[in-house]
C-alpha cells in the first residue's frame, strides 16, 4: 500500500496483543497537522497501547502506521529517528532520577538530535521559564512535587521539538490541585499549533481543548467526532453510557 | 491541670514524656551492663587461660612487631598496587559480561552462553584454586605473548574470579531499573546502547555501589592469596619473618595493615550513599 497519507499521521487497522489478550482490534486513525485529538474511554480500552504503538515503543501485530507519508511500521525504518519526531509523555512522569531537571531536558536534544549543549540548554531554560519552573533547573526530580515533575516531563518532550506530541493520561497521577498547572501548559502548546494526541480522563478539559474526540471501547474506536457532537449528541449508546458515568 | 513553667502542655503529655525518659534510661543501663559483662567474661577467659602468657609472647610482642613493621609496610605497597590494577580490569570485564547477559538480542546467543558459563565456573571455583591454576598453569603453556610476570598472573587470576562476582552484582543492578526508564530513554530517540549508557547504567551503578564496594573490600584482602604463587606481599613477608623468629607478631602487623586499608573504603561507601540520597531527595 504505497498511497500517500492525508494528514501528519495515519494508523490503519492496527492490531496488538499481549499474550492471549488482544488490546487493539483493528484501530484506524487520521491525525492532521495542528490538530488536537483526545482519546477517551475506560481503563483497558487500549488508549495507552495505541499511543505506544504510534511512536513504535510497541511493535504492532498487524496494520500499518504512516507518519509524514512514510510507513513507519516497516522494519527497515529507523525507529529512533521516528521517535525524535514523535514525543511522548507518560502518566508516571518517568524523569531520570540521577539527572538534574536541566540535564533531563538537555539529554535528548544533545545525545539524540546531536544539538550543541549551549543551544539545548538555552532552550531548556526558556521552556522551564514558560512552565513556571525557571528556578528549578538545578533541582533533582525527587525534590519536586508531582505537578512540577510532570511539567518537567512535558518540557523534556517539547525540547526535542517533535512534530507530534503524545500524552498518556498525564494528569491521572496528580493531585487535583496540581492538574491545573499541567493543563495550562497543554493549552499553551495548542496555541502554538502543536499537533497533540492525548489520552485523558479530564472530560471538561477534553471538551475545551480538542478539535476531535475519539472514544475507544474494547480495543476499537467506537465513535469519533467534534467535541460538541460527542458530548451533546453521541451516536453510539456505549459512548452515551460512558459519558453519563464520567461527566460531572 | 497544667504544670507551672510549661504552659500549654497537658499533664497527660508530661506523664508520657516522663515515662519515655524512664524507659530510655532503663534500656541504656541494660545495654551498658550486658556489654561490660560480655567483654569482661571474654577478656577474663583469654587472660586466665593457661596458654595466655605464651600467646602474648608470640603474637603480641611489641618489640618484634616494631622490628618487622617497615618490612611489612613495604610489602603492603604491592598489595595496594595489585588491588588497584585488578580493580580496573575487574570493572571492565564485569561491565562487558553483565551487558552481554542483559541485552535481549537473539543474535548474541552464543556469546551469552559463554558469559553464563564464565560466571558459573568462576563463581564456583575457590579463588585460591584460580590463583594456583593461572599462576602455574599459564606459564606452563609456554605460549609466546602470555605474561610470565607474577604480578600480571596475579592480576589475571583475581580478575577472572572477581569479574564473575562483580558482573552478577552489576547485572542485578541493571535489571532492577524499572522498564519505564528504558521506555523514556527510547522515547527521546536514544538508541538501545545510549539508553543503557546514559540512563540505565548510571542508576544501576549507584544502586549497587554498596555491594560493589563490599566486593572490593574483599578483593583487597584476597590479594594475600597471591602469596602462594610467590608474590612477596605483606602476608608473605610476615610468613618469612615468623619462620625466622618463631614469633607470630608479624601476622598481627599484616592483619592491621589489611584492616587499615579497608576502613577508608568502607567510609567512602557510606559517604557515597549519603551523598546520592541527599542530592536526589533534595534534603
Amino acid at each position: 500500500m504505497a498511497e500517500a497519507a492525508a494528514g501528519l499521521l495515519r494508523a490503519e487497522a492496527v492490531r496488538k496483543s499481549f499474550g492471549d489478550h488482544e488490546v487493539l482490534k483493528g484501530v484506524s486513525l487520521d491525525i492532521a497537522e495542528g490538530e488536537v485529538v483526545c482519546l477517551i474511554g475506560a481503563s483497558g480500552s487500549g488508549k495507552s497501547t495505541l499511543l505506544r504503538c504510534l511512536n513504535l515503543l510497541e511493535q504492532v501485530d498487524d496494520g500499518d502506521i504512516w507518519f509524514d507519508d512514510r510507513e513507519i511500521t516497516d522494519p527497515r525504518v529507523d525507529a529512533d529517528a521516528v521517535r525524535r519526531d514523535i514525543g511522548i509523555v507518560f502518566q508516571a512522569y518517568n524523569l531520570f532520577p540521577h539527572l538534574s531537571v536541566e540535564q533531563n531536558i538537555v539529554l535528548g536534544p544533545v545525545r539524540s538530535r546531536g544539538e550543541s549543549r549551549a543551544d539545548a540548554r538555552a532552550r531548556a531554560h526558556t521552556l522551564l521559564e514558560r512552565v513556571g519552573l525557571g528556578d528549578r533547573a538545578g533541582a533533582y526530580p525527587d525534590a519536586l512535587s508531582g505537578g512540577q515533575q510532570q511539567r518537567v516531563a512535558l518540557v523534556r518532550a517539547i525540547a526535542m521539538q517533535p512534530r507530534l506530541l503524545l500524552l498518556d493520561e498525564i494528569t491521572s497521577a496528580l493531585d487535583p490541585m496540581l492538574v491545573g498547572d499541567v493543563l495550562d501548559v497543554i493549552r499553551d502548546l495548542r496555541a502554538d499549533g502543536m499537533t497533540i494526541v492525548m489520552a485523558t480522563h479530564e472530560m471538561t478539559f477534553a471538551r475545551e481543548v480538542s478539535d476531535r474526540i475519539v472514544f475507544m471501547a474494547d480495543g476499537r474506536i467506537e465513535e469519533s467526532g467534534p467535541p460538541e457532537q460527542i458530548f451533546t449528541a453521541p451516536r453510539s449508546p456505549r459512548t452515551a453510557e460512558f459519558l453519563a458515568r464520567h461527566l460531572p | 491541670m497544667t504544670e507551672a513553667g510549661t504552659p500549654g502542655v497537658s499533664a497527660r503529655q508530661l506523664e508520657r514524656d516522663a515515662y519515655r525518659r524512664r524507659r530510655a534510661r532503663t534500656r541504656a543501663a541494660v545495654a551498658v551492663v550486658s556489654t561490660v559483662v560480655v567483654l569482661g567474661v571474654l577478656t577474663a577467659g583469654v587472660l586466665l587461660s593457661p596458654g595466655w602468657p605464651r600467646v602474648r609472647e608470640t603474637y603480641f610482642n611489641l618489640g618484634e612487631a616494631r622490628s618487622v613493621f617497615p618490612e611489612v609496610a613495604k610489602a603492603f605497597v604491592l598489595n595496594i598496587r595489585l588491588f588497584l590494577v585488578a580493580e580496573v580490569f575487574i570493572l571492565i570485564v564485569a561491565i562487558i559480561v553483565a551487558i552481554i547477559r542483559v541485552v535481549p538480542s537473539p543474535a548474541l546467543a552464543p556469546i551469552k552462553l559463554l558469559a553464563v558459563v564464565y560466571t558459573d565456573v568462576f563463581r564456583g571455583t575457590p579463588t585460591i584454586l584460580v590463583v594456583f591454576l593461572v599462576g602455574f598453569g599459564v606459564p606452563a603453556l609456554g605460549l609466546a605473548g602470555l605474561p610470565t610476570s607474577l604480578f600480571w598472573l596475579g592480576v589475571i587470576a583475581l580478575t577472572l574470579s572477581y569479574g564473575a562476582y562483580v558482573a552478577e552484582v552489576l547485572r542485578a543492578g541493571i535489571l532492577s531499573i524499572h522498564p519505564t526508564q528504558w521506555a523514556s530513554g527510547r522515547a527521546l530517540g536514544l538508541s538501545y546502547g545510549k539508553t543503557l549508557r546514559l540512563v540505565v547504567l548510571p542508576q544501576a551503578v549507584r544502586r549497587v555501589a554498596p555491594p560493589l564496594l563490599n566486593d572490593f573490600v574483599s578483593l583487597q584482602k584476597d590479594t594475600a592469596l597471591l602469596s602462594i604463587i610467590g608474590l612477596v606481599e605483606a602476608l608473605r613477608v610476615a610468613q618469612v619473618d615468623s619462620g625466622r623468629t618463631f614469633h607470630f607478631s608479624s601476622y598481627i602487623v599484616a592483619a592491621l595493615f589489611f584492616i587499615a586499608a579497608t576502613i577508608p573504603l568502607a567510609r567512602f561507601t557510606d559517604y557515597l550513599t549519603v551523598r546520592s540520597l541527599r542530592r536526589e531527595n533534595g534534603i
